[in-house]
């Protein structure tokens, strides 16, 4: 059996749902950190299937999908960075990591 | 002949990959510690490179192992380390929200199939580029270029905003 769009489709979806559980039934801000790679990887898997199977004009490669990808993982590395530094300042004023604690926006 | 042979070899690299792949993500996501999923979500970013060599994009394979595993991933556990003192509490919610974390999600997952199964895909399969990194490196340059120069501009006001927020204040 082929493999063709739909299977990459339901793969992403699977891991795309995990990724909301993983961001709405942990507690530390590290683990809602975690989930939301697990949903950008899960758009990025979207992206680059439709970019494999799309039907292109003869002659011509299509490469949009994967720019679109690249552009993800830049979006991905800075909202990483910006969250790690977030996570530790809510640990220097509040000691711990759980949102369920950090409920001042004031520090 | 060789065409079966080589939809087998994929078909098969398929069902391993994704074997690895969404049961590292459910390690992730049910992990008791947060050192556990965080050593879990690396098998996922390995194998979402290996879908990316799948699919023909290998420079984007390579940018995955690059960036996610030897960049995101470590930043990550770097704050675990960071943050130790409360490594005890890091644990998941109650299990009565996890249940409803649960419900949600495969309420969505259940929509999002049936979007899959039901619509009207309509794909081709052409043939895999034997380069990707150059149409790529144009395309970024070309066509691209505006959204390009922000995202430069984006990550680098990330990453001085990051530095801005962990700084050491003075009293």
């Amino acid at each position: 059996m082929p493999i063709v769009l739909e299977h990459y489709l339901i793969v992403a979806a699977m891991l795309f749902c995990l990724g909301v559980v993983c961001c709405l039934g942990r507690r530390s801000a590290i683990g809602i950190l975690i989930g939301i790679e697990l949903i950008l990887n899960a758009a990025n898997l979207n992206l680059i299937a439709f970019d494999r199977f799309v039907m292109s004009a003869p002659g011509r490669q299509v490469f949009d999908g994967q720019v679109f990808a690249i552009f993800v993982i830049i979006l991905a590395a800075c909202e990483a960075a910006i969250a790690l530094a977030i996570i530790i300042t809510m640990f220097q004023s509040f000691g711990a990591i759980d949102t369920d604690v950090a409920d001042r926006l004031k520090g | 002949m060789s065409a079966f042979f080589a939809n087998f070899g994929q078909t098969t690299a398929f069902v391993l990959i994704s074997g690895v792949v969404l049961g590292s993500a459910l390690g992730a996501t049910f992990a008791r510690s947060i050192v556990h999923a965080a050593f879990a979500l690396f098998f996922t970013l390995l194998g979402m490179a290996g879908y990316y060599f799948l699919l023909g994009a290998d420079f984007l394979g390579i940018t995955q192992v690059i960036i996610y595993v030897g960049g995101i991933l470590v930043l990550l556990l770097f704050g675990v380390l960071l943050t130790s003192r409360s490594l005890d509490q890091l644990q998941l919610r109650g299990r009565r929200s996890y249940i409803a974390a649960g419900l949600a999600g495969a309420a969505l997952l259940a929509l999002l199939l049936a979007a899959v199964v039901f619509g009207p895909w309509k794909s081709a399969q052409p043939a895999i580029p034997e380069q990707t990194a150059a149409p790529l490196g144009r395309l970024l340059l070309t066509d691209y270029l505006l959204a390009f120069e922000f995202s430069s501009v984006t990550l680098l006001a990330a990453l001085i905003g990051a530095a801005y927020l962990v700084r050491r204040r003075e009293k």
